[in-house]
């Protein structure tokens, strides 16, 4: 399901952690980079990667409120409605925004442009009503700013689906001109920014060379076979790695707005009782 | 009487304050250089004696925390950072991030060696998207130029740093639910004993600290704990962002020391309500702190005299309304939070905000009885202290206090249909204030 590029990243994800099920939210934001929402192929992807079964990620995935189910736009709009925002005129945002779009909490806009969702707090409540995009927060919008920021944005969107020229997208707060959600999503994967052309760096992927690493199985006391020294210090290092070939892709900006299409996955084997792999039994009960 | 303080946030003014030659600059790392002269156990003493509590929303003194981490487990120890921030009404670790990231990592250095500990995670929420960017560039010049990684800066101290998006649930907030969803589950809290202490992440001893905590870190070893003593009080000393939000004239992100009363942080940072409003609720350290009033808005804002009064410090993020704002407005938009982000394991929680923001809104829809107060005061007291984390208690903060306060708004509701005159629905007005990137001087009005 993930391109060769992508299939390698997510691969050095698992890698990053002492335990590789920590790259399960990486990864399905790396999934939600690649088909704009939390796809059935990403899921099986996901459970492939890290021997769980698709329940399992499943279950994760249904969790957290910035996996979507259904393709988002290029766009992500939220508005944020908790009550600092709200006294300070969110909810007209919203509805405004509602009524000028034609679509309400989780539903995209015809033209593949806008997805608009209500938040809960953002975190940003000295620049109420706080609406963000992609999640670079734009501060202190009335309703009307609102409307033409959104109709920029799918100026902007239309620009790139027809390979126009392009429209810029107008600057949040802080931080740039969003290039997308999808490109957003490749970040917050821990992948770092899409393109070379936006700021922040491809961080440093630390291999998970700890010691004594425990199984899942082994509570705190428990005789563990891999009781170690601790070493001197974590894997990876000071010294600073390349990009790791990461090439921007060609037509970057061009998106299947319908979002990938499903396909059925060939019947996979169930996982195999024997294996270790990662299991649902913590020492730390609940 | 003292004023504003300049400890955590001293750099904010400064247009580089996010980059290494600019944290260098401002006399950035030298509280890891004091520390790095002192064996571990001193440092974690200093963090003792300065009395430094977690600023979190708990509380808890943070050198008896790090004091709970056993070495002798054989397991390596994990220092997770919960940047997670998620109470409504609070912003402060989003803009200490964007504006101070090195402060962050320097606290984080700096706890890493008082615990022997080697790697670490800070825990970031899914949508602080620039904060994240701030986080990895400043994560990549510091692994440069030898301040994270291997030997760091000759010291012999190896110590590696992971930025780690999560993806939207209040609950991770709460840190064993943050460390299932570390872990890659769904962020469920845990039962405890054991705490992370001894068993947390990965079953190996781990401390969560707040994004605030780890930044005091570095100001009581570069300037030592007495220094710190001398702000705020005895029982909650040292420096405090307080962030303002709701109908104030200049919302934003204040340092204080702790102790300092309501109203100074409100009339000399903020300005004052807008014009034309009287203060007349307000949440001391975010949604979950029960309410308090207008004849509150003297009292000291530190950990013990805000529990005096009933409720908590928690994060010092001050939520102020007006009277032109409807109470019960406000506590139904936050149930209907509560019930959103109940991550559904324990049937008080899961089923008693689901009940509780239904008869909520019943009420403000005019469609409200009498026996419903009643109703709602017996569902609070079926979910407060019997549910399995403090999400719960949160939830029902809102409806206890504005139930003791300001009952007649209910009952006004209830038996006309609407509000009283002079509220306005939503307090829907949309008015202008500098947004937080405003330049700041050291001290601020």
């Amino acid at each position: 399901m993930f391109s060769a590029e992508l299939r390698n990243k997510a691969e050095g994800l698992v890698g990053r952690y002492p335990e590789g099920r920590s790259a399960l939210l990486p990864l399905l934001h790396l999934v939600q980079a690649q088909d704009g929402y939390i796809s059935h192929d990403g899921i099986t992807e996901c459970a492939r990667l890290l021997a769980l079964t698709k329940a399992e990620v499943m279950a994760v995935a249904t969790f957290y409120s910035m996996y979507k189910r259904a393709p988002m736009g290029r766009h992500l709009v939220s508005v944020c409605i908790n009550f600092s925002c709200k006294v300070r005129g969110a909810q007209e945002v919203y509805d405004e925004l509602s009524a000028r779009l034609g679509v309400g909490h989780n539903q995209t806009t015809a033209d593949g442009a806008i997805t608009l969702e209500h938040a809960e707090c953002l975190g940003n409540c000295e620049g109420a009503p706080v609406v963000t995009v992609d999640y670079f927060n734009y501060e202190c919008l009335t309703p009307e700013e609102a409307v033409r920021l959104v109709g920029q944005l799918r100026d902007s969107a239309r620009a790139a689906a027809s390979g126009s020229a392009p429209v810029a997208v107008p600057p949040p707060t802080r931080g740039y001109p969003s290039p997308g959600i999808r490109d957003v999503e490749y970040r917050l994967a821990g992948l770092g920014p899409r393109h070379a052309s936006e700021p922040g760096v491809i961080p440093d992927q630390t291999t998970a060379d700890d010691a004594a690493v425990p199984t899942p199985a082994a509570g705190p006391g428990a005789a563990s076979e891999t009781v170690g020294t601790e070493t001197p210090g974590g894997g990876g290092g000071a010294e600073e790695r390349g990009p790791e070939g990461l090439e921007p892709e060609s037509g970057a900006g061009k998106h299947d707005y319908g979002g990938a299409s499903e396909q059925r996955d060939e019947p996979t084997q169930p996982p195999n009782p024997a294996d270790a792999g990662d299991s649902d039994d913590r020492p730390v009960e609940r | 009487m003292v004023g504003p303080v300049a400890v955590v946030s001293k750099r904010y003014g400064l247009a580089d304050s996010h980059t290494l030659s600019g944290y260098l600059a401002s006399g950035g790392f030298a509280g890891l250089r004091a520390s790095l002269d002192m064996a571990p156990a001193d440092v974690l003493e200093a963090v003792k004696a300065s009395g430094l509590r977690g600023r979190g929303g708990a509380g808890f003194p943070t050198g008896v925390k790090w004091g709970f981490v056993p070495q002798d487990l054989g397991r390596p120890v994990y220092l997770v950072i919960n940047a997670d921030e998620g109470e409504p009404g609070t912003f402060k670790d989003r803009e200490l991030m964007e504006r101070d990231p090195f402060l962050v990592l320097e606290g984080m250095i700096i706890a890493a060696r008082a615990l022997s500990c080697h790697r670490s995670f800070i825990f970031l929420r899914g949508e602080y998207l620039w904060p994240g960017v701030r986080l990895e560039e400043a994560i990549a010049e510091a692994y440069a130029e030898g301040w994270l990684g291997k030997d760091i800066q000759g010291s012999g101290f190896d110590f590696d740093v992971t930025l780690h998006y999560a993806a939207g649930a209040y609950i991770c907030g709460e840190e064993t639910a943050l460390l299932d969803a570390l872990e890659g589950r769904r962020g469920q809290p845990r039962l405890r004993p054991p705490f992370p202490a001894v068993a947390g992440l990965y079953a190996s001893p781990t401390v969560v600290n707040n994004v605030e905590t780890i930044a005091t870190v570095p100001c009581i070893l570069e300037q030592g704990p007495d220094w710190f003593r001398s702000m705020g009080t005895e029982k909650s000393p040292g420096p405090k962002l307080f962030c303002v939000s709701g109908e104030v004239q200049r919302p934003g992100n204040y340092e204080w020391p702790l102790g300092t009363p309501a109203r100074t942080i409100i009339e000399q940072s903020c300005g004052g309500m807008l014009p034309g409003r009287n203060l007349k609720f307000w949440a001391p350290g975010g949604s979950s702190t029960p309410l308090l009033t207008a004849d509150h808005v003297d009292i000291a804002m530190d950990f013990d005299a805000i529990a005096e009064a009933g409720s908590l410090l928690g994060t010092g993020a001050m939520m102020m309304f007006s009277d032109r704002t409807s109470v019960v407005d406000a506590v139904l938009n936050w149930t209907k939070f509560y019930e959103h982000e109940s991550c559904g394991k324990c049937t008080p929680c899961r089923e008693g905000t689901f009940w509780l923001s239904q008869i909520l809104q019943r009420i403000v829809n005019g469609e409200g009885h009498t026996e419903d107060l009643q109703t709602l005061d017996d569902i609070c007291d079926n979910i407060f202290g019997r549910s399995f984390c403090a999400l719960a208690d949160g939830a029902v903060s809102p409806i206890k206090a504005s139930l003791k306060y300001f009952r007649e708004e209910y009952e006004h509701l209830i038996d006309h249909g609407v509000p009283h005159a002079g509220i306005e629905a939503h307090a829907g007005v949309v008015t202008r204030n500098s947004g937080s990137d405003r330049p700041r001087a050291g001290a601020r009005a």
